[in-house]
């Protein structure tokens, strides 16, 4: 739930010397991608060896005779020695075998294929709310620094880091779903909407436009909205935040005096000049805060029912599918090291000193 | 000095609260200019800086400025409003810093940054101008550098877009806040020939702030000698060698000399009674 | 001589105050003490880090004194009693097995406050001692030890804790255990980034030539300089802990039953939230107040140690 500071696109070493500058840069930033991702594999297959649960007992049943319960030892490979099976399992995973569910009895992959679109949909209109509130406020306190603008957005800020998101879901659900009935209830669509489109992309919005199923995409709206907003402030509690101290540093730049003596706005000066500056560092602040959203959203979904990833991980969780769990700590895990090399690579983009 | 003065400054003082209680940065200031070159000169921390930036209405916060008069070209800008005064800087009042690496905007090419002051053109029209002025500070690819980005450019390069674009507008009033003591000393001497060239005699006034006597004395009509937030001497740039402050006396003395004797190297004195003695006058 | 000593390092009897705020102290103690006093005149002047305080502190002695305060047991059920409404003998109401929410609320702190606590002796000394190293040493003690962190960092935290009370089953000290496996890993980029600074400054430089061993200038300088900013992060992150640690009581996977935690005290108003819903909002409203405390305490620490970061 808590947000890691960004990491901020420091240089990565490079990879050989003597190779061109972005290609050296490029091996080096996909070199300490792979490295990540292995570490990541680790730590889930050392997860997966301390659980109590003794994978043979559980294919074969407690009550087999020792041979073949040696059998489904060897057969599972669990006879080798560690680094073996560590080897074993990162081939698996990257021809993207997680296992089979025990409680869907799919593929583990498959069913993270089938419940992702549903988290990215929550988690892309969030971090649009994100965004299109918190970087406006963050600029607005910096510019109102210290008075009481300033103090309102704090305290604002603050209070959206503190609250837990699976309460606030609630207590709106409470307030605007049952009380006041201005938002759809728990779950992606009424029940008499459902089936009625296609999934092509997974993502209702999209899905019911391409159909031309106006009436369920305003449902689909619906249900969106409050799980949304829930997210959504959360996220802008932190990039309003990032945003402000960014703003602070730019704004006391000596570019900013040489803007302000060339005679321009103060709105020039603010959104173009100070703002164009943090954005640099603001993308990664917003990417990691996307992929925090992707996985904040585990809670925000088992309140709405949502049926995303993290629904499925706590459902699996609460059923001891341990394949299950790990193939979506992995997948997320693998998202949130995207989603920094996407920060990253940004980041030279945007930054012309870094190109 | 011409009838009306183009700038009239008087009993200007710029303050700062903090923590521990007020602190002036500048105490009293008067003098007026018309078109003509001006230097202050003083340690950091005297309050030349500041000064420039008052003039400007660049004081940061929460730095509070006061004056018993501040006129522009016959406006009051003491009661001129923050309108006003914007639409004073740039176009009749510009400023040129001291550090390019810092006082360009990174992440915007010096093209678009020159372009920017001219307002109210067209696009293409303000890149014309922009190129134009480029090639009036003696830019040797125009094209390229209108492209560049400041850190592609070198710190004489970069310091010619600033000069290019604080000068595109034609301003009256131009404040140089040491414009060449963050360059390399060979490039220096090409920045001020251009400064020298397109500021000219009596086309505009200029203020020019260092801590570099010897600049100051060559490039300036007039010299204004500040310590501690005051103007404690005023005098021709011609008549710099005679002055009679023993502070300008003694910055005058500290200057390293190539054929001087290579003994102990003097120090200031600093008398606290010079805070707020009042300031002399040269030669008259 | 005396008079000159007395006027510098400021007598103990001119008053507290001007020996704390003497320009020169005269030992160690007065300085150190100084600087506290000179920090809590700063802080003291920001209303809501002083807020943050009292809220912090408040939970603190609300969770030593809960068994006087409650006025009824947090545990013991009263099915006749059920889902009343705040006021009457239950300021707050009762829940499903008709316990009085306010009692289990108040020894809920004390659930909150050992989370808390545990977490950060836990995290904090591992993220000092990694970072620290790592900084200090450099080379490839650095690039390994930053390597895992980046690893832990990759990973996002309740998904990596939710995984790691999956593997060790579900309980309050495998949830701590868990949260403080994930919550390190901040602390040690932190921790080296202000090793390396310090690493090359003169001090550092002169220990080392009066032949200081690499353990004692990491425990004696380098630990202690890194520290402040450390403890401004922990107090920020406790926040984050506190909402983890609700979000796996919330899942069941925290305090078993019939623990009075208060995440799981929200999952268990779930049900009436739709007729009783003040079961549910009072313990996420004390998560709320906690968590805002620490977050309040936190910034008003970090203008005050750390004024770079502000």
């Amino acid at each position: 739930m808590a947000y890691f500071p960004p990491s901020g696109a420091a240089p990565r070493p490079g990879f050989l010397p003597g190779l061109p500058g972005w290609l050296n840069t490029a091996l080096g930033l996909l070199a300490s991608v792979a490295l990540t991702f292995l570490g990541l594999l680790l730590v889930t297959f050392l997860i997966g060896r301390v659980v109590p649960i003794d994978p043979v007992l559980a294919a074969v049943g407690d009550r087999a005779p020792a041979e073949v319960y040696e059998q489904m030892r060897i057969a599972l490979g669990l006879h080798l020695p560690l680094h073996e099976q560590f080897l074993a399992y990162v081939g698996k995973v990257l021809e993207g075998d997680f296992g089979r569910s025990v409680l869907t009895a799919n593929p583990v992959l498959e069913d993270i294929r089938r419940v992702f679109p549903a988290t990215l949909e929550l988690a892309t209109l969030s971090i649009l709310l994100g965004v299109l509130i918190g970087v406006p406020m963050g600029v607005v306190a910096a510019v109102r620094h210290g008075r009481w603008p300033d103090h309102v957005i704090r305290v604002l800020g603050l209070v959206g880091y503190s609250v837990p998101v699976f309460w606030l879901g609630l207590m709106g659900l409470l307030l605007f779903y049952a009380n006041l009935g201005w938002v759809a209830g728990p779950g992606r669509l009424d029940i008499y909407y459902e089936g009625l489109v296609e999934p092509v992309t997974g993502l209702i919005l999209v899905d019911s436009l391409v159909a031309g199923e106006p009436e369920v995409f305003w449902n689909a709206l619906g249900h969106l909205v409050l799980p949304a907003s829930v997210l959504g402030y959360f996220s802008l509690a932190y990039i309003s935040r990032m945003t402000r101290s960014l703003m602070l540093e730019q704004l006391s730049q000596e570019y900013i005096v040489t803007a302000r003596a060339k005679g321009l706005s103060e709105a020039r000066v603010v959104w173009r000049h100070a703002l164009g500056n943090a954005m640099v560092p603001l993308v990664t602040v917003i990417a990691l805060s996307y992929g925090s959203l992707l996985e904040g959203s585990v809670l925000t979904e088992i309140v709405f029912a949502w049926p995303g990833l993290g629904y499925y991980i706590t459902n699996s969780l609460l059923n001891a599918d341990m394949n299950a769990v790990l193939g979506g700590t992995i997948v997320v895990g693998a998202v949130f090291i995207g989603l920094n090399l996407l920060s990253d690579l940004l980041y030279r983009v945007l930054d012309p000193r870094a190109r | 000095m011409s009838a009306q003065a183009l700038l009239a400054v008087e009993d200007l003082r710029v303050s700062f609260a903090t923590a521990t209680g007020v602190v002036e940065a500048v105490r009293g200031v008067s003098f007026t200019m018309g078109r003509e070159r001006l230097g202050i000169v003083g340690e950091s921390g005297s309050g030349k800086s500041m000064t420039g930036r008052a003039i400007l209405g660049l004081v940061p916060p929460p730095g509070r400025v006061d004056a018993r008069r501040l006129e522009f070209d016959g406006i009051d800008l003491t009661a001129a409003g923050s309108k006003r005064r914007r639409a004073l800087r740039g176009r009749r009042i510009a400023m040129i810093l001291q550090d390019p690496n810092y006082s360009l905007n990174p992440v915007i090419t010096a093209g678009r940054q020159i372009a920017e002051a001219y307002r109210g053109l067209s696009r293409a029209a303000a890149r014309e101008r922009a190129l134009g002025m480029l090639e009036a500070v003696r830019v040797p690819d125009p094209e390229r550098v209108l492209r560049a980005y400041p850190h592609e450019l070198s710190g004489g390069m970069a310091q010619r877009v600033m000069i290019a674009m604080m000068l595109a507008p034609g301003p009256d009033l131009l404040i140089a806040d040491e414009p060449t003591s963050a360059l390399d000393v060979s490039v220096r001497v090409q920045v001020l020939a251009i400064l020298d060239d397109l500021v000219g005699r009596g086309r505009m006034g200029l203020i020019l702030i260092s801590h570099d006597l010897g600049l100051v004395a060559s490039f300036c009509d007039r010299v204004l000698v500040m310590y501690d937030g005051r103007i404690v001497e005023s005098c021709r740039a011609s008549e710099l060698e005679s002055a009679r402050h023993p502070y300008t006396r003694g910055l005058l003395a500290a200057r390293p000399r190539i054929d001087g004797p290579g003994g102990e190297l003097p120090v200031l004195d600093r008398d606290p009674a010079w805070r707020d003695a009042p300031g002399v006058c040269g030669a008259p | 001589m005396k008079a000159l000593d007395d006027r510098s390092a400021g007598s103990f009897s001119a008053g507290p105050r001007a020996w704390l705020m003497a320009e020169a102290a005269g030992s160690r103690r007065q300085a150190r003490l100084g600087r506290w006093y000179a920090a809590w005149l700063v802080f003291r002047r920001n209303p809501l880090a002083v807020t943050g305080l009292a809220i912090v502190c408040g939970l603190i002695v609300v969770a030593l004194v809960a068994p006087w305060l409650a006025g009824h047991s947090p545990i013991e059920q009263n099915l006749q009693a059920r889902l009343l409404p705040p006021g009457g003998g239950h300021w707050l109401g009762t829940d499903a097995l008709g316990r009085d929410i306010f009692a289990r609320l108040v020894h809920g702190a004390r659930i909150t406050l050992l989370i808390v606590a545990l977490v950060a002796a836990i995290a904090a000394p591992v993220g000092l001692i990694m970072g620290c190293s790592a900084g200090y040493f450099g080379g490839w003690v650095d690039a390994v030890l930053m390597r895992i962190t980046d690893v832990f960092l990759a990973f996002p935290r309740l998904i990596l804790a939710l995984a790691f009370v999956a593997a060790l089953g579900p309980g309050i000290e495998n949830a701590i255990l868990a949260i403080a496996i994930t919550a390190w890993p901040p602390y040690a980029r932190i921790a080296r980034a202000e090793t390396i600074t310090i690493r090359t400054s003169g001090f550092i430089q002169a220990a080392r030539l009066q032949g200081a061993s690499a353990s004692r200038i990491l425990v004696g300088h380098v630990v202690p300089l890194t520290s402040s900013s450390v403890i401004v992060r922990v107090t920020l992150d406790m926040a984050g802990v506190i909402l983890t640690a609700a979000g796996l009581g919330f899942l069941g996977l925290g305090a078993q039953p019939p623990v009075a935690e208060w995440g799981a005290m929200i999952a268990a108003g779930r049900q009436f939230m739709l007729d009783q819903w003040w079961v549910a909002a009072a313990p996420g409203l004390a998560i709320l107040v906690v968590s805002l405390g620490f977050n309040l305490l936190g910034d008003g620490l970090r203008d005050v140690l750390d004024p770079k970061h502000g």
